[in-house]
């Protein structure tokens, strides 16, 4: 019997895992895909907005706001890159400024610092590539920008080593209320808990609906995006959002931690909650309205596309809690933008009602920090040769576009929770996720995996299950 | 920090053939960083035959190609590093790379010549719509886990792009046991050599579909099949003639890009046409004493132009360490007269110019009227070798035209050809006698007539 057990090992899981894994507690964390951020925490805009878009007193509003002001600290604290870039909205039409300062006086009502709004000179001043169409814009120099991956396996990575069980390929099939507290049954066997934490993205409505008659109904939102090359990095250094206008939220352009320009989301509801293929429609709209906003991207510079789905709940809000006639069942559902942003705040609140529910105990022993895969580049030339000469994988690069080495690969592979796969190996040390998509590294990474977890090439795979990456040898077939 | 008169970046063809002709031109402190285990590059993995016709006269493999240069360069003692990496290269001609053993280390060069060679385009850079499996793999990779590894990525195959490696990998992979479906072209001729289309579709039944793209990608976990459409001449799909194939591996072949990212660091022009930098007779970048050749500098075609060119760019490499322009070169270096190098009249003209008494006249190459590029971009006529051979590929294919070479606005050269086709590199030779005829020539234009 566990103490807890989150449904979910994406941002809202691993967040609520590391901050439950500050107390005495059996915890263990029930994810049907082979790693942590496996589903919307690994396609999203990664932007840590400031808080001014969500309603005032919403909870969305409130967590993102929270959420923007942790992250800083927790990424010092969890060694994962973030950055405050800074966020633009533009406004194209005199018109449209009582919209723009309604805007502004949200973000204050929501209690975001430093917003400003700026005209056009100054719009254009402070990021040249904007349209010359641009009338305003609201400025908050809180927006930032994260690695969606490293700040989700920091989390897990951290509750791992603070005594979080993790159980990958473990698909929850059914929930059922006992005398004391839940059982789970999965697909690899029955899991009791005392408490349960349901935080699986566009599946948590299936699980709430098993436990409670107050329904809940999310829908998934699909959002197509193009990843551009780091030469195109610097075309805008903020992100740059359009006024919620006749056509939606819009396309944003944003640099990214790692250098990149992404461009997105389009917003299509789909049936299918796994159904995160681009479409040719989408991908044009994507580049289509991204030139809307800023100039001249280089869209000859795409070196990926992919999609995401967002979790809306029909009440267009976070839902964050107990369910009411579930004691002990406590939801993070519905977590959409700005979900990147909130999730630190999302583990404070959903850990905070277990806590108090079940009248858990501070731990001595909590290890509040986490060293995150050394970037060799970071070094300079005299600590990187004593690293060499200690560890000669450190001198071997395996990812070219991205100047990977194999030692980062192995500690990415034997660090807690560490890579599987080669999907896994990529949102650790980013080998395959530059300029040639994995085109020359991935014979090597696959050939690493197999050294390391002792398996054989044919069980490699790109993302688990069934994504086997080769399926024979060599003239196998002919008779 | 060790010091070398001529570093190499890359010893595939183009680097081998490089060394080897410097060292030729009397050069002796020579270095070739590669990246990968051993010489050859991406030779290695093209078993098929087909290689050398022009250079040595008969059929060789990849490897077999490539070994002839290895040799050559083990004989001359040209030094090497395997498995070294380079990070990247000061305008200053300082080269950082690093490898297992030596750790991160330094190496100050007099030139430097540029032969990386190229990569594949991936994916994305086409936005192919669709779920993300495994499965997709570009041509080069595939070829690689076949020819090098053993390991087959797929059992039933479709191909999108008639670039030469994706039809030698229809036939790889027919031969290992695969079924290769169907070859797909978004345009309306191939992208490869036309003996490749009857050597690796034809004579194993595999259809060709030009004007026809991947408009969907099946499968969650890996490809269970793909959409193909016919594209109209905008290259957009044509609705209602999306055709399905069940399939578990989509290999793409959709084009090369030189691999420019250190040129671009240290600050070397490119010509965004090419993906290469410009270059000047002597394949010279924008920065002295930097030279590039092979596929870094343009894709070519066949790698025997490839070893011609990089050769060219070795020799002006070992004349510009030799004249001393460097800078870090001390006067005590001995001129060397070396076989093969720049000839007698064209060193008088540099020490001419080494001394201020020669005027620089540097004629621009324009590339228009079908005519995609040209390599090089300028020529300065002081440092033009007797022979200069102008590449360039074509837009479009074009049946009975002509090539043209206009001297300013004189037409000099109007040659005929029964095809032109952009899947090959054409040249046209000209003479350092026919130029010096126009001492005004400011532009030479190339172009293809009717």
């Amino acid at each position: 019997m566990y103490d807890v057990v989150i449904i979910g090992a994406g941002v809202c899981g691993a967040a609520v895992a590391h901050e439950l894994s500050r107390y005495q507690a059996k915890i263990c964390v029930l994810e049907k895909e082979e790693d942590v951020c496996c589903g919307t925490s690994k396609a999203n805009s990664a932007i840590v907005h400031a808080g001014y878009d969500a309603v005032t007193g919403s909870l969305k509003a409130k967590l993102n706001v929270r959420g923007n002001e942790l992250m800083e600290e927790l990424s010092k604290e969890l060694d994962f890159p973030f950055e405050r870039n800074g966020s633009l909205v533009l406004c194209f039409n005199e018109s449209d400024m009582p919209n723009l300062q309604a805007l502004y006086d949200r973000g204050v009502a929501n209690g975001v610092k430093g917003m400003k709004i700026l005209n056009k000179e100054e719009v254009l001043q402070m990021e040249p590539n904007v349209t010359e169409d641009v009338y305003a814009a609201l400025y908050a120099p809180t927006g930032g920008i994260v690695c969606p991956f490293g700040l989700n396996i920091a989390l897990a990575e951290n509750a791992c080593v603070n005594g979080v069980d993790f159980q990958f390929d473990t698909e929850v099939i059914q929930i059922r209320k006992m005398e004391e507290g839940y059982e789970l049954q999965t697909d690899k066997g029955v899991f009791c808990a005392k408490c349960v934490v349901n935080a699986a993205g566009v599946y948590a409505d299936k699980f709430h609906n098993m436990v409670s008659e107050k329904k809940l109904s999310i829908t998934a939102r699909r959002g197509d995006y193009c990843l551009l090359d780091k030469e195109a990095g610097n075309h805008v250094r903020r992100t740059i959002f359009t006024l919620p206008g006749k056509l939606g939220k819009g396309i944003l352009v944003t640099p990214t931690v790692h250098g990149n320009l992404l461009i997105g989301p389009t917003a299509v509801e789909v049936e299918d909650k796994e159904g995160v293929n681009t479409t040719a429609d989408g991908l044009a709209q994507v580049l289509t309205k991204a030139g809307m906003s800023v100039k001249n991207i280089p869209t000859r510079q795409v070196i990926t596309s992919f999609a995401g789905l967002r979790a809306h709940e029909a009440g267009d809000d976070f839902i964050i809690g107990e369910a009411e006639d579930a004691p002990g069942f406590v939801d993070c559902a519905g977590i959409e933008s700005p979900g990147i942003a909130s999730c630190p705040a999302i583990g404070e609140m959903a850990a905070g009602i277990v806590k108090e529910k079940m009248g858990l105990i501070a731990k001595d022993d909590f290890i509040a920090t986490r060293k995150g895969i050394l970037n060799p580049g970071t070094l300079c030339m005299e600590e990187r040769n004593d690293l060499i000469k200690e560890n000669p994988a450190y001198g071997n690069i395996i990812c070219r576009c991205e100047m990977v080495t194999e030692g980062e690969i192995i500690d990415a592979i034997r660090r807690p929770l560490g890579a599987k796969s080669l999907d896994g190996v990529k949102r650790r040390t980013r080998a395959g996720m530059g300029r040639c998509q994995s085109g020359f590294c991935s014979p090597r990474t696959m050939e690493i995996l197999a050294r390391e977890c002792g398996m054989s090439m044919f069980d490699i795979t790109k993302s688990g299950g069934n994504s086997k990456l080769v399926v024979g040898t060599n003239k196998d077939t002919v008779s | 920090m060790k010091n070398y008169d001529i570093v190499i970046i890359g010893g595939g063809p183009a680097g081998l053939a490089a060394a080897v002709s410097a060292r030729q031109s009397g050069i002796d402190s020579i270095l070739i960083l590669e990246r990968d285990k051993e010489l050859g590059g991406i030779l290695n993995q093209c078993i098929h035959n087909g290689f050398g016709l022009h250079t040595f006269k008969e059929e060789l493999t990849g490897p077999e190609y490539a070994q002839r240069f290895i040799v050559q360069a083990k004989e001359l003692d040209i030094e090497y590093r395997l498995n070294t990496m380079v990070l990247e290269v000061g305008a200053d001609k300082v080269v950082t790379a690093m490898n297992r053993e030596d750790g991160l280390f330094l190496i100050q060069a007099k030139a430097v010549i540029l032969a990386m060679g190229c990569r594949e385009r991936p994916r994305g850079a086409l936005n192919i719509p669709g779920y993300r499996p495994a499965g997709i793999y570009s041509a080069g990779t595939a070829q690689r886990l076949v020819n090098m590894d053993g390991y087959m990525p797929g059992r039933e195959v479709v191909i999108l792009g008639s670039g030469d490696i994706g039809l030698i990998m229809a036939r790889r992979m027919t031969l290992e046991g695969a079924k290769v479906k169907v070859v797909a072209e978004l345009m309306p001729y191939s992208g490869g050599l036309k003996r490749n289309i009857v050597q690796c579709l034809d004579d194993y039944g595999i259809p060709l579909k030009l004007s026809h793209t991947v408009v969907d990608i099946k499968g969650k976990e890996r490809v269970e099949g793909v959409t193909l459409a016919q594209v109209d001449e905008k290259n957009k799909p044509i609705p209602g003639t999306e055709e399905y194939y069940a399939c578990d591996t989509l290999l793409l072949s959709v084009g090369l890009i030189p691999e420019n990212e250190i040129s671009r660091g240290m600050g070397v022009v490119m010509n965004p046409v090419t993906s290469g930098p410009r270059v000047n007779e002597s394949l010279e970048t924008n920065l002295e004493g930097v030279f590039a050749c092979g596929n870094v500098l343009h894709v070519h075609d066949l790698v025997d132009f490839v070893s011609e060119e990089a050769a060219a760019a070795g020799r002006n490499a070992a004349a510009y360490v030799k004249s001393g322009k460097d800078g870090a070169s001390d006067a005590k270096t001995p001129v060397v007269a070396a076989k093969n190098a720049v000839d007698k009249d064209t060193r008088e003209e540099m020490a001419q110019q080494d001394t201020g008494a020669g005027s620089e006249q540097e004629i621009e190459l324009v590339a228009t009227g079908g005519v995609r590029y040209t390599v090089p971009c300028t020529i300065r006529t002081s440092h033009m070798e007797d022979e200069l051979k102008v590449r360039f590929r074509v837009g479009s294919v074009y049946q009975n035209c002509f090539v043209s070479v206009y001297f300013d606005d004189e037409r000099v050269i109007h040659r005929k050809k029964m095809v032109f086709a952009p899947a090959e590199m054409e040249e046209v030779k000209l003479t350092k006698e026919q130029i010096l005829r126009y001492p005004e020539l400011r532009r030479i234009t190339f172009r293809i007539e009717e």
